[in-house]
């Protein structure tokens, strides 16, 4: 037998590929393939929001305290946050093989 | 039941359009189509018809707006031609792709370069994978009641009908037609109901990414969608025979009973070549003709049933698929006949480029040499018919 590769059965599919529900991309992580992770360094952010606002994927989470902190189930490693930090709290670092 | 007058084909078929209370209508008028959405464009501005017509800058942008129209629950409309359908291309795949129940005419014009405006099937063959219905007209009558027809399949199989026009051939010829009653069209089109539609209130993504885990099984889908649509292809055309007396299949013969060779065509050609098996058959020849009205999904069964016991057919093709096996229609008949246990010679022929004449002539010419074809080795190729050495 050929390996299985077909997520679920053609008959199962909405018409059109239609996703029928809606947000349910938060069920797909998709950091998996991040070549870089972003390191926040807590002494020097101000709580601006700029990693927050500008994450595309978005992937920038609130915390209780008020910091933005990355959730690395998303974020793909394109280290936009690091690039628009006024502070420069934001360090991309090589990810670990 | 209507009363038949006498209308240009391509005002008649804005009025079926019409009758067919679309919501969107949008277009870019090209040559030889522009009489059909130049009339729709006057019936809205009359206040006649209760529509949204969008003059956009390009056939691109054209069924892009009627993919988002229909997607948020409109009944749509566009027509094109040409260069023009050459330029929607990226978005023919999509509608149906989208399961969008879009509806297109076609007035079918040969292809740049050289650049022509006359007829013939080079633009329609090459959506001929793009998974839309494709319906053929032959005369004026046919076009009008492929309209209402083609909104009936489309918005129950949930997928685009191309109704292809032999460019000025059908659209600017003045015909007697008779169009429906306002009140028959709505019985036979009740209103559009979409079981899932772009709305706020229920959203739903459409256009997401295929990745390689789905995408074999969404195109499975699709194949499995308009393979099916066949069934609602036929039982509209039954229907549509209830309230108007017109009958239509997916394959039309003409003489064919006891027919020993046959024609094989598609649109308009096809009461040209009437004149032709009359003729010969006057002289006792058996010959027939075949019609294909419907090209997508392709009518395997109806056709093998059609051509009876031939010993050889000549498939006239308008269009020319460069370096194949032969033109679209050839190639098509031949797969289909060797999924078959009939094995008759196969004849292809490519005319009518262009805007090219073809005489019922032609055709005696054609049968005579499909009759000494018999006796001839197998040639699994084509020819270009009347070419000037």
């Amino acid at each position: 037998m050929p390996r299985e590769q077909g997520m679920m059965s053609w008959k199962n599919l909405a018409p059109g590929m239609y996703i029928l529900e809606p947000g349910n991309s938060v069920r797909f992580k998709t950091g998996d393939w991040r070549s870089h992770r972003p390191i926040l360094d807590k002494e020097k952010c101000i709580k601006c929001a700029q990693c927050y606002l500008f994450c595309p994927e978005p992937a920038y989470e609130e915390d209780a305290e008020g910091y933005f902190i990355c959730n690395l189930d998303y974020c793909k490693g394109c280290g936009i946050c690091a690039s628009i930090c006024p502070k420069g709290a934001i360090t991309m670092v090589l990810e670990e093989a | 039941m209507g009363k038949k007058i006498a209308k240009e084909v391509s005002i008649a078929v804005a009025d079926a359009v019409a009758q067919c209370r679309v919501d969107v209508i949008s277009a870019y008028p090209i040559t030889p189509m522009t009489h059909i959405v130049e009339h729709l464009a006057e019936l809205v501005n009359n206040g006649e018809l209760d529509a949204e017509y969008i003059a956009v800058e390009s056939e691109h942008a054209a069924l892009s707006a009627c993919i988002g129209a229909s997607a948020a629950g409109a009944r749509t409309f566009t027509s094109t031609a040409a260069q023009g359908l050459m330029f929607m291309y990226e978005m023919l795949y999509i509608a149906s792709g989208f399961r969008l129940p879009i509806v297109m005419v076609i007035a079918n014009r040969a292809l740049s370069s050289p650049i022509s405006i006359w007829n013939d099937h080079g633009d329609v063959m090459t959506m001929r994978d793009a998974g839309w219905i494709q319906t053929f007209a032959e005369n004026g009558q046919e076009a009008v009641d492929l309209i209402y027809h083609a909104y009936k399949v489309a918005e129950k199989a949930f997928l685009p009908v191309a109704v292809n026009l032999d460019g000025f051939i059908v659209t600017h010829v003045v015909e007697p037609v008779e169009l429906l009653d306002q009140e028959q069209v709505d019985k036979y089109l009740p209103p559009l109901r979409m079981k899932y539609k772009l709305d706020p209130k229920k959203p739903i993504t459409i256009g997401a990414i295929g990745v390689p885990e789905i995408y074999t099984e969404a195109r499975k889908a699709q194949d499995e969608a308009l393979k099916a649509s066949y069934k609602i292809v036929v039982q509209a055309w039954r229907e549509f025979e209830k309230i108007s007396g017109r009958r239509y299949n997916p394959i039309e013969t003409y003489r064919m009973d006891d027919a020993e060779v046959a024609l094989v065509l598609i649109g308009s050609l096809a009461e040209t070549a009437m004149n032709a098996v009359d003729v010969l058959r006057e002289k006792g020849k058996k010959v027939g003709l075949v019609r294909i009205r419907l090209w997508r999904p392709f009518p395997m069964q109806d056709f093998l049933k059609a051509i009876g016991k031939v010993k050889a057919l000549c498939v006239f093709d308008r269009a020319l698929s460069p370096g194949a096996t032969g033109g679209p229609v050839g190639i098509e008949v031949r797969s289909a006949l060797y999924q078959s246990n009939k094995r008759p010679k196969v004849l292809n022929i490519i005319g009518g480029l262009g805007g090219r004449d073809v005489t019922a002539e032609d055709f005696m010419e054609l049968f005579d040499r499909t009759y000494s074809f018999l006796k001839a080795r197998p040639r699994f190729s084509y020819e270009i018919y009347g070419v000037k050495e």
